[in-house]
């Protein structure tokens, strides 16, 4: 379920998050909005062991991931061991979505599989 | 800005450091503003300009009856100070004012009329980042870390050696929070934070504030303190989302705000004899080395680990570059704002009075971080009338 979608600029050829209504690299307005491959690498993250009080009570991760078409973005890696033997920099994740809301579904990533 | 052109004639403290239960925030402000002015022999009627962060200048001039023809409210987290500094300076250069009091005051343990730590949900933190579990600085400042720990073989004893370090400084300074000394191992089983940091990686969070009063340097002469002179200044912003930074591994901000600084005051590296590096985390000294210039990209950990910015200590000698000589972020206090804290020691340090004072001491430059690498202020000072 779900698609990760970014956007680009269609003169330049720039893929950018977050989203804005024009490309910040060359201020062109004729940007379009693509699925995403929904691969990514991990690129950076902490292991919180103080968990917010809606995020539950262990340690989980809050990570940055490469998306495979060059934007980075915050996210959670979910599907294995919260621990730094689990969470290899430069492993690569792929999207799985969490339903928060009827309006809401966050993008996580998990290790790739296969 | 003109090199020389503007000198701080007042700097102060708040009269108690830590924790002040008993002190609001408006309040922090004020009894570090009224020790500012009595150090320079200054009535708030003597002041046409005023700086503020945390609060409005407005609330400031308003409280302590000053009626400014100048006031800059720039906001850019806890390096705003060494911005107001930067921008006071180019405002008694263009005539806009002569006297300008820059203030800070945050009651960041006691809660005394503070306003909360949050960002609005429509915010871009708030759609992209806060929706992940990230809460306060310890788990957003932190996240770049371990891709430069990775990029040049940076380990958690590197990490803990900058608190170590910090806290030798630390135990020679009367006002610091924390005076003990301390080891890596020490620093490597204190509570798990956020992975890798561990509490004592972390900052303090205290009480407290402080104010400088600037003017022109030629007015600067005729008051009862030996005048601090500004040689350079530096500034710029990246992005208000860490995940957003270009690169994990440098700050945009550091290098283009380090370097318009250097550039402005026409010095080299080995000119400077001391150094303020703004540390909420023990990975900021790290980046702030590198990205200064004092450091290779990847050998900061080896210059703290070799004692170069660290002080005398039985059998050696300090190093060429002391750093953060109040006990820094890590040891001596944070508010939460802590850059005004580091332009104090700098002040210090040039009047030639700091604690732990570096004999001869020339040069002193206080470098800033707002936000999680979101922007960045600097500030080169001298004790010099030429250079």
């Amino acid at each position: 379920m779900g698609e990760l979608r970014l956007q680009r600029c269609t003169d330049c050829g720039h893929s950018y998050f977050p989203p804005r209504a024009f490309c910040p690299k060359c201020a062109s307005r004729d940007v379009e909005v693509y699925a995403a491959s929904g691969k990514a690498t991990l690129y950076s993250y902490v292991i919180n062991h103080r968990p917010r009080k809606d995020m539950g009570t262990e340690p989980h991760s809050i990570a940055v991931v490469e998306l495979a078409e060059g934007p980075r973005m915050m996210t959670n890696i979910v599907g294995c061991p919260q621990t730094p033997e689990a969470l290899q920099l430069d492993m690569p994740v792929q999207v799985t979505f969490q339903k928060e809301s009827d309006d809401i579904s966050l993008p996580l990533f998990e290790p790739a599989k296969g | 800005m003109k090199r020389n052109s503007i000198a701080v004639v007042g700097a102060a403290e708040t009269t108690k450091m830590g924790k002040i239960p008993d002190v609001s925030v408006i309040g922090l402000h004020a009894d570090a503003a009224l020790n500012a002015m009595k150090d320079a022999g200054l009535k708030p009627s003597d002041i046409d300009g005023v700086a503020t962060a945390g609060i409005s200048p407005v609330e400031l001039a308003h409280y302590l009856g000053i009626t400014p023809t100048y006031a800059d409210g720039t906001a850019v987290g806890g390096c705003s100070f060494m911005l107001h500094v930067r921008h006071a300076a180019a405002a008694i250069n263009e005539g806009l004012c002569k006297t300008v009091l820059i203030t800070h005051g945050e009651s960041g343990r006691s809660r005394v009329g503070s306003s909360g730590f949050g960002r609005a949900p429509s915010s871009l933190m708030g759609q992209f980042e806060m929706p992940y579990g990230v809460t306060s600085p310890p788990t957003m400042f932190t996240i770049p870390v371990l891709r430069y720990m990775k990029s040049y073989g940076v380990t958690e004893e590197d990490l803990a050696t900058v608190a170590v370090v910090q806290r030798e400084w630390a135990a020679k300074n009367p006002r610091s929070s924390f005076k003990d000394p301390i080891t890596v191992d020490d620093v490597l089983n204190s509570p798990m934070i956020a992975w890798p940091f561990r509490m004592l990686m972390c900052c303090l969070v205290t009480d407290g504030g402080g104010a400088l009063i600037l003017t022109s340097a030629d007015r600067a002469k005729d008051f009862p303190q030996k005048p601090v002179y500004i040689l350079g200044t530096g500034e710029s912003v990246e992005t208000p989302m860490v995940s957003q930074m270009e690169d994990f591994t440098t700050s945009k901000a550091f290098r283009v705000s380090g370097k318009k600084a250097f550039d402005e005051a026409g010095i080299k590296h080995a000119d400077v004899d001391h150094l303020m590096i703004y540390d909420a985390f023990a990975h900021l000294p790290l980046y702030g080395l590198e990205d200064l210039g004092f450091c290779k990209p990847g050998e900061a950990k080896d210059f703290i680990r070799e004692r170069n910015t660290a002080p005398p200590s039985a059998g050696s000698a300090g190093g060429k570059l002391p750093l953060n000589t109040n006990g820094g972020g890590l040891s001596y206090m944070h508010s939460g704002m802590y850059g005004m804290y580091a332009m104090q020691e700098s002040v210090r340090q040039m009047r030639g009075i700091a604690p732990a004072q570096v004999e001869g001491a020339k040069i002193s430059v206080a470098h800033g971080v707002g936000g999680m690498f979101a922007a960045s202020g600097t500030v080169i000072f001298s004790n010099q009338e030429k250079i």
